[in-house]
């Protein structure tokens, strides 16, 4: 065992993955020479090689565009995006051919890639560095989201989605990339994809969230009195929906949080889905704490806009009182 | 200190076989064996035919929206035959001849058009992609595919096929760059057909050429005659050699025409003067390659009746063989998006629904018996 940072345990994975398995290549910008932005990728380039830790060109539509490519002829590219708040040229890419290529071509081409992206907000960066778009990729048929809130996580999580044969985005909440330290297994270990962890058990509300902000919700369960069970839901599609109903249906109240804004945010899918099929246990509505639907502020204000503890707690209170 | 020149360049321009039918032997003789043009003119007439009757079962109601290939078979041809079979080719929609010369079986294209995703389950060993309706972003595959090959030490190129409208999207740019960037063996092959859509190429690029596009990444660029097979083989073949050899792109320009509608969608005399369409007619790239093979003795009138003849038989056959495919089952749709479903797809998939009450039986007293037709 080792106690590692959440960027640790990711760059430790990918170092044990590349050993393991050659067809795996490591693209985007500036993850080469310089580690990444973020020192995810530091060191393997010197490791493994240039020409398998490669520093792309500046240009996210081609970083995804090539690694569909090298995905088709049967290798598994690794492509980061730097930053969320850049996926945006190269949203065609994943959307209008990762994501369907498997389906298009009735299973003649897969995509094995996982796409590496830092997500969301508080750190004090400038605008598009601190976004939470998981809702669009999750409202994308064809894709799988994964999103872990601890190092131990991260490094289960990334080796599935890299041995997964379809296409992963694999969100890394910035925000606790060295927040804390855990106790990761030296050896790889794997983590599967569609199963959350219940990180709290409790009988009077089911707390659900992912990334970030499940820092935010433990927060929260530390200051208030009452026996809360914190589902950390890990992988945002396919969603657990028997690790939800089974807590549901103990508790009967439920809050959502997650950093994204409101309307049309992965809350509001999970609360339809309660609703669906716990709908008689419930005692109280779903309620959400989320973003605004506002664009995400400049950092002066980011922690207005982050879903916090206090907030976190008054909505614990009210569907507890409900 | 005096102002001096960075970069003074020029592009060649190919034309071997001119569509008055001149040849030049300099560069032409012994490009293309005689036997194996005798077989190219012959698929350029089969693949005609295939156009011709892709239109009208599409008018018939047989077929969905089709975009037919009529006047630039010979571009994705002569680049189809200067490759090697195991080489990728890459292509958008307009590029049935090369991709039947490649291996695609026919009946593949159809079925794509017909609305049948089965068209693009492209057989083991048939190095081509399936069909990419959004513009212009299949070259960046094109580039992953060579990147992969040459990854793996393999000799393998890929050949990746666009118009000229797709050289204004942001993905040619960036594949063009990834390429050259890389040291990718990728050959770029654009179909200027004139139009995309109704929109004429000077909209597209104020500059003279479009082949200089490839200048700005540090590229081999080159312009060809697209309605003559000759050059486009010579021009494939040289960017081929510089692919495999140096592991270099090249960006061919292939000026050619749509001799027909975008799609059978359109109407183009909303949009172009019949006068222009007449001119082309005239440099169809199949008049000037009968003409030579007839000059050298290679065809005659009683070879063309018969070629046709097999034509309409070979394609009567492969429009039987696609139709006669079943249609797909409801539970196709979901069978291939996941190596292995997700559990939530599952239960949508064996109830056929997505209202939570009918997905689950013991919700309501009287299930609906669901069954998949």
């Amino acid at each position: 065992m080792s106690n590692l940072t959440l960027v640790q345990a990711i760059n430790l994975a990918l170092a044990q993955e590349m050993e393991a398995d050659d067809r795996i290549i490591l693209l985007g910008e500036d993850i080469g020479l310089n580690g990444g932005v973020f020192r995810v990728t530091e060191g393997l380039q010197k490791r493994f090689g240039p020409e398998r830790v490669v520093d792309s060109p500046l240009a996210e539509s081609g970083i995804i565009g090539t690694s569909i490519g090298l995905a088709m002829a049967g290798l598994r590219p690794i492509p980061e995006i730097q930053f969320e708040g850049f996926m945006g040229p190269a949203y065609d890419q994943i959307c209008s051919h990762a994501a369907r290529m498997r389906t298009r071509s009735r299973g003649a081409f897969t995509i094995p890639m996982t796409i590496r992206v830092p997500v969301g907000g508080g750190i004090h960066a400038p605008e598009l560095h601190s976004d939470s778009p998981e809702a669009i990729y999750a409202h994308t048929p064809g894709l799988k989201i994964v999103m872990p809130s601890s190092p131990y996580d991260a490094k289960g999580l990334l080796i599935s989605a890299i041995r997964d044969p379809d296409p992963v985005i694999f969100f890394e909440p910035k925000r606790i990339y060295r927040a804390f330290r855990e106790e990761v297994p030296e050896d790889e270990f794997t983590v599967p994809i569609g199963k959350a962890r219940v990180v709290t058990e409790g009988d009077e509300i089911t707390l659900i969230s992912w990334g970030a902000t499940v820092v935010q919700c433990m927060n929260a369960i530390e200051k208030s009195h009452r026996s809360i069970e914190l589902i950390d839901l890990r992988t945002i599609y396919p969603i657990d929906m028997p690790a939800i109903v089974s807590s549901v249906k103990k508790t009967g109240r439920v809050v959502i949080v997650h950093e994204a804004s409101k309307t049309c945010g992965l809350g509001a899918e999970i609360a339809a889905r309660i609703t669906e099929q716990c709908f008689l246990h419930l005692e109280a509505p779903i309620q959400r704490v989320t973003g605004y639907d506002t664009i995400m502020p400049y950092y002066k204000l980011e922690l207005e806009y982050l879903p916090e503890s206090n907030r976190i707690g008054t909505a614990l209170e009210e569907v507890a009182a409900y | 200190m005096p102002i001096t020149t960075v970069l003074d360049t020029k592009i060649r321009r190919i034309s071997i076989l001119n569509e008055h039918g001149d040849f030049d032997a300099e560069l032409g003789e012994g490009l293309i064996p005689d036997d194996d043009q005798v077989r190219l003119y012959e698929h350029l007439v089969v693949c005609r035919q295939y156009d011709e009757v892709a239109f009208k079962l599409q008018r018939s109601g047989r077929m969905g929206t089709y975009p037919q290939n009529k006047g630039q078979e010979a571009t994705s041809l002569g680049a189809a035959y200067a490759l090697r079979r195991d080489d990728w080719m890459v292509t958008c929609y307009r590029e049935n001849a090369g991709l039947f010369w490649h291996g695609l079986p026919m009946e593949h294209i159809l079925l794509s058009w017909m609305g049948d995703e089965r068209g693009n389950r492209i057989p083991e060993g048939v190095y081509c992609t399936p069909l990419a309706v959004p513009i212009g972003t299949q070259m960046l595959h094109a580039a992953g595919l060579a990147w992969a090959a040459k990854y793996r030490g393999e000799d393998r190129i890929a050949c990746t096929f666009f118009g000229d409208g797709a050289t204004s999207e942001g993905d040619f740019h960036e594949a063009a760059n990834f390429s050259a960037n890389l040291d990718l063996p990728v050959i770029f092959v654009c179909q200027n057909n004139s139009w995309a859509i109704s929109v004429p190429t000077k909209i597209q690029c104020s500059a003279p050429t479009l082949a200089q596009r490839g200048i700005a990444y540090g590229m081999e660029c080159v312009q060809v005659d697209g309605n003559d097979i000759f050059a486009m083989v010579k021009a494939t073949a040289e960017a081929a050699d510089r692919a495999r050899r140096e592991s270099r792109p090249t960006f061919i320009e292939a000026v050619t025409y749509r001799l027909g509608d975008h799609t059978t969608a359109d109407d183009a005399r909303r949009y172009r003067d019949q006068d222009e369409v007449d001119a082309w007619m005239k440099r169809d790239p199949m008049i000037r390659f009968r003409r030579h093979l007839e000059d050298r003795r290679l065809w005659d009138s009683q070879k063309q009746a018969d070629i046709q003849k097999r034509a309409e038989k070979e394609v009567a056959a492969v429009v039987k063989r696609a139709e006669e495919i079943a249609a797909p089952h409801a539970r196709d749709m979901f069978d291939h998006m996941f190596a292995e479903l997700p559990e939530e797809l599952r239960v949508q998939r064996d109830t056929m629904r997505t209202s939570s009450i009918g997905q689950d039986p013991a919700q309501i007293e009287d299930a609906v018996e669901v069954t998949n037709p």
